[in-house]
């Protein structure tokens, strides 16, 4: 199901120092037609679906159709990406709709602080790592028989 | 319209190489990759680095969505919790039929729990029991188990969560992040034998080389994928289950500087949804599914299936059965003509439904309760693998009406999963460590300065994503020591920036010197395409070395055919060619795929007898020996060594230590 994109919507995000879509395929697939200030999917058939591209185009404009030698023709899957949840819309070849919504963190997004609060490194000899304190991280296979 | 003898990229390659810059690089500590394992080390390696070490991570995508994980997943396979390590160890040890390192695995199973607290922490929402919502593991809030060892979350953002920490954790160090760099190669010290002195690699983005010299390295970029012939015919290809740009990169290049591998022989045959690939462990764990052959026979009970078990004693007979005799259960029913495979989805759904209505739900509720097990059984495809979504809407399926056909699918190559493949470690530096299975620095390979975790380490499997981030945390303390120890060490390259570039670019070179010599630049006598250098690949792994179409049965005779034309391949590679920066990254990603295939059809080679069956069989010697190499048995590990100084590759049985009883 090689993802695809709406020449209507896109925007080639203006031009900008990034392309969404570009900057977040992990297969290095989509990319910038400057002339044309649109997107495509430069090998449509090393495309994972993994929708990274849909869930970040600023638009909406990035769908996906069915891998072409598999997929009976009519179904679609859709998400809207919020920075709480995420919205599911599918649709099947009969026509049939189902939605489902589902969380996807609990903190705001770019609110991590790994460090806040922990300790820093102890001893670099032992096998602990710097979260740990010893219990089970300095168990041996004796111990826990 | 114009003749096809162009190239046919957005972002061209440059082939006068006076204008491709080449940047150097210098860091106490370079990490390569950018999924669970390296974004593990990220995060813990700034607590332990010397102060004022450089530090630096170099990911071929973008860090947010890089990796395995990269589309999410619907649960977290390695949490121990109540469990003891050492229980871990002997399911994974069975699992893997016997042949595992029983030290790196309880390592793991003591350390993995805290990453898993950091996740959670950090905001990915791990479903938790009635009574005890809201709760944190850490304050005791009861997962929701499916299996022993796995427990169920809402992982759509479970790669940016962990990402999001490595970043900022880099960041707060002023460590460098650098993102769509390939590194295609290491580089091994001009002074010090058999040490690490850095690595190079090219922007997809810009016509750039990049050089790096390095102390300690990490290299953890996955397993291979797209090495065998897909089931698929054409755009499905893009549809493997493990991602589709693993390219056996950290198998490659780690073995090419000469670090000894371990267990190369073993693959990871998934059987999942058919076509779809979509998971099917909710299904079986959570969902208490069952599989049936075409008949609707329940054929895992049958005395059939317990004689073919009971070949392959004592893995076969225990109690939970290995994930490849249970591909070897589906493959005898389809052998015999009793296929296709089905998971009875709708059989276990209206299970639910009328346990429910026979403890006096009310109408009300039974839909109320209907509508949480539909949406649990979506999410488990929509958290990791939307695609199988899309075919089941595309095929009108409703699993509680029908079934599902499983399959088993195309090999893969890895070491974090339900296969064990990868790169030969030292152990904990610890007393109960056997002497043989450590040197010094945890997850260390046999070259000097060189660790990986993850995929990488081989011969330990079923660390999953949780049990990659905490390897790569327990590998980055060791990077820390081993840069500590060595603080006099100056890494010196062998070749120069520009013999180096002319080496990365020399694709690009080919290209344009020939690419007008036809009408269309796919069809030309004088170079090979990236393209077609993995579909040869393909075709005869598939066809010699025990890919689905033979129903994963090779032997010694088939190959040594196999190894010829991987032979051949290789020195066409000399002359592979690319007109574009993706198709450059294409060519450098298909190299590295026929090296790890290479080393894999060698272990099968050695190895003579069929530890995995189900995974693959050797005909002709298709029974499993579990007597230790003393006694001239298979029951150890198979390594093998490649020399870059002199090319040859060298096989060879390692001692196995049972450590738990």
């Amino acid at each position: 199901m090689p993802s695809f994109v709406n020449p209507e919507k896109c925007d080639g995000c203006k031009g900008g120092e990034k392309t969404a879509c570009m900057y977040i395929c992990p297969n290095d697939l989509m990319v910038l037609n400057p002339d044309a200030m649109r997107a495509y999917n430069q090998e449509p058939d090393q495309c994972w679906e993994c929708y990274s591209c849909v869930k970040i185009c600023p638009q909406g404009a990035i769908e996906v159709r069915h891998y072409a030698d598999l997929a009976p023709m009519g179904g679609y899957v859709q998400p809207m990406r919020g920075t709480d949840s995420i919205m599911w819309t599918i649709k099947f070849r009969n026509g049939n709709t189902k939605r489902f919504k589902f969380p996807i963190r609990t903190t705001a997004e770019g609110s991590i602080k790994p460090y806040a609060g922990k300790p820093e490194g102890g001893n670099l000899d032992d096998g602990l790592l710097f979260t740990e304190t010893a219990g089970r991280a300095t168990l041996t296979p004796a111990q826990d028989a | 319209m114009a003749l096809p003898n162009k190239p046919n990229w957005e972002l061209l390659a440059e082939p006068d190489l006076s204008k491709v810059p080449v940047v150097e690089h210098e860091y106490d500590a370079l990490i390569v990759g950018g999924g669970m394992a390296a974004c593990g080390t990220a995060f813990e390696i700034g607590k332990w680095m010397p102060k004022g070490s450089k530090v630096a991570l170099v990911d071929k995508a973008s860090l947010e969505r890089s990796g395995a994980v990269a589309q999410g997943l619907s649960a977290i396979n390695t949490y121990i919790g109540e469990n003891k390590p050492s229980d871990y160890v002997r399911m994974v040890r069975n699992d893997l039929m016997g042949v595992v390192r029983e030290d790196l695995i309880f390592d793991l199973g003591r350390h993995v729990d805290d990453s898993v607290n950091l996740f959670e922490e950090w905001g990915l929402p791990i479903w938790k029991k009635k009574g005890s919502e809201g709760k944190k593991l850490v304050e005791g809030g009861e997962p929701v188990r499916t299996g022993k060892w796995q427990i169920m979350i809402n992982g759509e953002s479970y790669k940016c969560i962990v990402a999001e920490a490595a970043k900022a954790a880099l960041a707060e160090m002023g460590y460098d992040l650098f993102e769509r760099i390939f590194i295609v190669k290491l580089l091994l010290d001009a002074n010090k034998p058999n040490t690490i002195a850095g690595a190079v690699g090219f922007s997809a983005r810009e016509n750039k080389v990049h050089v790096f010299k390095a102390k300690a390295m990490m290299v953890a970029c996955g397993g291979a994928v797209n090495i065998f012939r897909p089931r698929t015919t054409d755009e499905g290809k893009g549809r493997a289950w493990y991602p589709v740009w693993n390219a056996g990169s950290t198998y490659t290049m780690c073995m090419q500087v000469g670090a000894e591998m371990t267990m190369m022989e073993n693959r990871f045959t998934p059987s999942r949804f058919k076509d779809g690939y979509g998971p099917v462990g909710a299904w079986f764990l959570l969902f208490k599914a069952t599989v049936t052959n075409g008949k609707g026979e329940h054929y895992v009970k049958s005395d059939a299936a317990k004689a073919e078990l009971a070949k392959y004693s004592p893995y076969g007979q225990a109690a939970v059965t290995p994930t490849c005799l249970r591909n070897h259960l589906m493959l005898y029913e389809m052998k015999e003509g009793r296929g296709p495979i089905y998971m009875d989805t709708a059989a276990a759904l209206n299970r639910f439904l009328e346990e429910k209505k026979a403890a006096g739900m009310d109408e009300k509720e039974l839909k109320k309760y209907w509508k949480e097990l539909e949406s649990e059984a979506w999410e488990d495809f929509l958290d990791m693998s939307v695609g199988q979504a899309g075919l089941w809407a595309s095929m009108n399926i409703e699993p509680e009406k029908v079934g599902s056909e499983i399959m088993p699918t195309e090999p893969y190559m890895l070491g974090s999963h339900s296969g064990c493949c990868g790169i030969w470690v030292s152990g904990p530096n610890e007393d109960w460590v056997p002497a043989d299975y450590k040197w010094g620095y945890n997850r260390m390979t046999t070259v000097n300065g060189l660790f990986t975790a993850g995929d990488g380490v081989g011969a330990s499997g079923h660390k999953f994503s949780s049990g990659a981030h905490a390897e790569g945390r327990i590998a980055a303390k060791s990077m820390a020591k081993y840069v500590r120890d060595n603080a006099g060490f100056k890494p010196t390259l062998k070749q120069t920036a520009e013999e180096l570039k002319a080496e990365i670019y020399k694709p690009v070179v080919t290209y344009y010197e020939h690419y007008q010599k036809t009408t269309h630049e796919m069809v030309n006598p004088n170079y090979i395409k990236p393209r077609h250098m993995m579909e040869r690949l393909m075709k005869y792994t598939d066809e010699y070395g025990g890919g689905w179409s033979p129903y994963y049965m090779t032997n010694g005779k088939l190959l040594e055919i196999a190894m010829h034309h991987l032979q051949l391949l290789r020195e066409d590679s000399e002359k592979m060619a690319a007109g574009g920066l993706h198709e450059l990254l294409r060519a450098w990603e298909n190299l590295h795929r026929i090296w790890c295939v290479e080393d894999h059809l060698r272990h099968i080679q050695f190895r003579e007898e069929s530890r995995y069956p189900g995974f693959y069989y050797r005909g002709d010697f298709n029974n499993t020996s579990d007597t230790d190499m003393d006694q001239g048995g298979w029951k150890c590990f198979v390594n093998s060594k490649y020399n870059p100084e002199t090319g040859e590759w060298s096989t060879f049985k390692k001692k196995l230590h049972t450590i738990i009883a």
